[in-house]
């Protein structure tokens, strides 16, 4: 009989740690899919971030490394540049790439550095009980946006992955989402994209996930999927950007 | 015999560190130590190395991280505002047990500071510097020899012992040019630079189990496990890396202690008071963590007075009081924020003893 669906061998058969509907697992999933489809896991390291996503290497079966807070492209950016051969690729949260490590981000995007972003996007800090994410949208209410984000005291949602789309070094930007089976797919696609540029020597490729954090938008899972597929990809709409 | 150069001290720290086998540097401009970033980015390619001018202290000493994660020797330099940025990356580095060299050719401050040289930064290198319990080594050279040799010194010891290994000059010597005796010991070509294996490193899980590079431990008593192995290094480097020059001590009623720029200053005021008959010695230390107290217990005669002199108020100070344990007095002479005491200062200050 011909074996059609496994576990992924770059994935360890452990439960995680993550909330019942969070997104995190997903990803982790497919990224591990596309390293055994691709058959890099010998070449992959990965660096995982500060945030929800802080034990990822518990995970997945391949060299990783921590990151101080915000500082994954520097540590990305290094060892690529030492391991050419090795695939390098960063798993960071919209508060790690997109507030605390935004000029990281933007630099190592614009030195055209040939590495795989994944973007986590769930517009909320996860880890330390769900404050106000640099991606939060108005009128989100948040640990430290009691009464909503109001765009005068803490501006607007900030779209990074247009920003960097701007920058002539950066290769592919695309924004994903995990809110149904189909996109979830098209997130796939776009992950082995990502991947097989830096196998090419293409350059910098990013994709951004908006994914589902039901414990902090207060929300069921599935109520939390609609919220994506109803309000945030208005604020953040899918497609490739570069 | 290989030639002698006229070398500042910025350029040949950055010369010993490449022949010493160094592969990476990441470094972001800061004045006094321009001409090390300048020298790197001008020879790393030609070696064979990388050589990346990163968008800011942070970014530059995560990517020293990123290279000894992979297993290469790395290296960035910085001026006390820039290493006060490194330091969250350097208790990452200590507690990831990567090895790293860290260079700081220290200026005035608190703050912004000025441009003159300085030895305020002291407590900063040796108490640590960033979070958590953890030491780096520490190397003062005092010329631009020195500066050249302690920088083969300094990656054998991060390497040896998987820990930063910082090089605390000061402006003064980075900017001075002096004549500089090469070492053959390693050549310039990047073959003969290879680097024994790193079982540890990041180099893709191929024929082995995955590995990973992580200070994380949150099951309980994990952290404190990795603590006390820390605390095992350190009590080995403490016991076995201690170095220092001394001076005329088996006679000296007086012992100045000093180091990097301000020896120089010391060992002359030394050399013109042994001129005039005066029992007096000098104790130079070339590691401040470990500090060298044997230098001071082996020496320890009730009569005898020490005299600490710093380009700072009063850090190394502290160690020398530890040193004595109280047994015999310890004076102090120092300035900072670009005040350097001078020869005549410190024959003045001895003076009044």
């Amino acid at each position: 009989m011909q074996k059609i669906f496994s576990h992924p061998k770059s994935l360890r058969n452990i439960p995680t740690h993550y909330c019942s509907g969070c997104g995190h697992g997903i990803v982790h999933r497919l990224i591990a899919e596309i390293i055994d489809e691709l058959g890099i896991r010998e070449r992959v390291i990965a660096i995982a971030p500060v945030g929800c996503a802080v034990l990822a290497y518990d995970y997945w079966d391949f060299d990783c490394s921590e990151a101080a807070h915000g500082r994954a492209l520097a540590v990305a950016t290094a060892i690529k540049r030492v391991s050419p051969e090795n695939i390098v690729f960063t798993y960071q949260g919209d508060g790690d790439l997109a507030a605390i490590g935004t000029s990281e981000t933007l630099h190592t995007a614009n030195r055209g550095e040939n590495l795989t972003v994944i973007f986590i996007n769930n517009a909320v800090y996860g880890m330390t009980g769900g404050q106000m994410a640099p991606t939060t949208l108005l009128g989100q209410k948040t640990a430290t946006t009691p009464k909503g984000r109001q765009a005068k005291l803490e501006g607007y949602p900030l779209k990074i992955s247009e920003i960097l789309a701007q920058l002539p070094a950066v290769k592919y930007i695309e924004r994903c989402s995990l809110h149904t089976p189909q996109e979830v797919l098209k997130t796939k696609k776009a992950i082995r994209q990502a991947f097989q540029n830096q196998m090419d020597n293409l350059g910098f490729s990013l994709v951004e996930i908006l994914s589902p954090c039901p414990t902090y938008w207060g929300m069921s899972p599935k109520k939390a999927l609609d919220w994506i597929q109803d309000v945030m990809v208005k604020e953040f709409p899918l497609g490739r950007m570069k | 015999m290989l030639k002698k150069v006229l070398m500042s001290g910025n350029e040949a720290l950055a010369c010993g560190a490449i022949q010493a086998g160094c592969h990476f540097y990441a470094g972001y401009p800061i004045t006094p130590q321009n001409e090390l970033t300048a020298y790197m980015a001008q020879r790393m390619p030609e070696v064979g190395g990388i050589f990346i001018q990163a968008e800011s202290e942070l970014a530059a000493i995560n990517m020293v991280f990123g290279a000894a994660a992979a297993g290469k020797m790395a290296i960035t330099s910085s001026s006390s505002p820039g290493i006060s940025l490194k330091q969250e990356g350097i208790s990452y580095i200590a507690g990831c047990e990567l090895p790293a060299v860290i260079v700081n050719v220290m200026r005035g401050g608190p703050g912004l500071g000025n441009i003159a040289p300085a030895q305020s930064d002291y407590f900063q290198a040796t108490r640590g510097g960033g979070h958590g319990d953890y030491h780096s080594i520490v190397l003062v050279p005092s010329c631009v020899q020195e500066a050249y040799d302690l920088m083969f010194l300094g990656f054998a010891l991060a390497d040896k012992y998987r820990n930063p290994v910082i090089i605390l000059a000061d402006g003064m010597l980075g900017q001075m040019m002096e004549p500089l005796q090469l070492s053959d010991k390693n050549n310039l070509k990047t073959e003969n630079r290879k680097l024994k294996t790193k079982e540890w490193a990041l180099t893709g899980c191929k024929n082995r189990k995955p590995n990973i590079i992580r200070s994380l431990y949150l099951a309980e008593g994990a952290l404190e496990k990795l603590n006390l192995v820390l605390q095992e290094k350190y009590k080995t480097i403490q016991q076995k890396e201690a170095r220092y020059e001394d001076m005329f001590l088996g006679d000296a009623q007086i012992i100045l202690v000093a180091y990097g720029s301000m020896a120089r200053v010391a060992k002359s005021a030394v050399h013109k008071l042994r001129a005039k008959g005066k029992k007096i010695g000098l104790i130079r230390p070339i590691t401040v963590w470990p500090f060298p107290k044997e230098a001071f217990t082996k020496h320890l005669k009730p009569n005898t007075k020490y005299l600490v002199i710093e380009m700072s108020y009063g850090q190394m100070l502290e160690d020398v009081q530890l040193a004595v344990g109280g047994k015999v007095k310890v004076e102090f002479l120092g300035r900072a924020g670009g005040g350097i005491p001078t020869e005549e200062e410190i024959i003045n200050r001895i003076a009044r003893f």
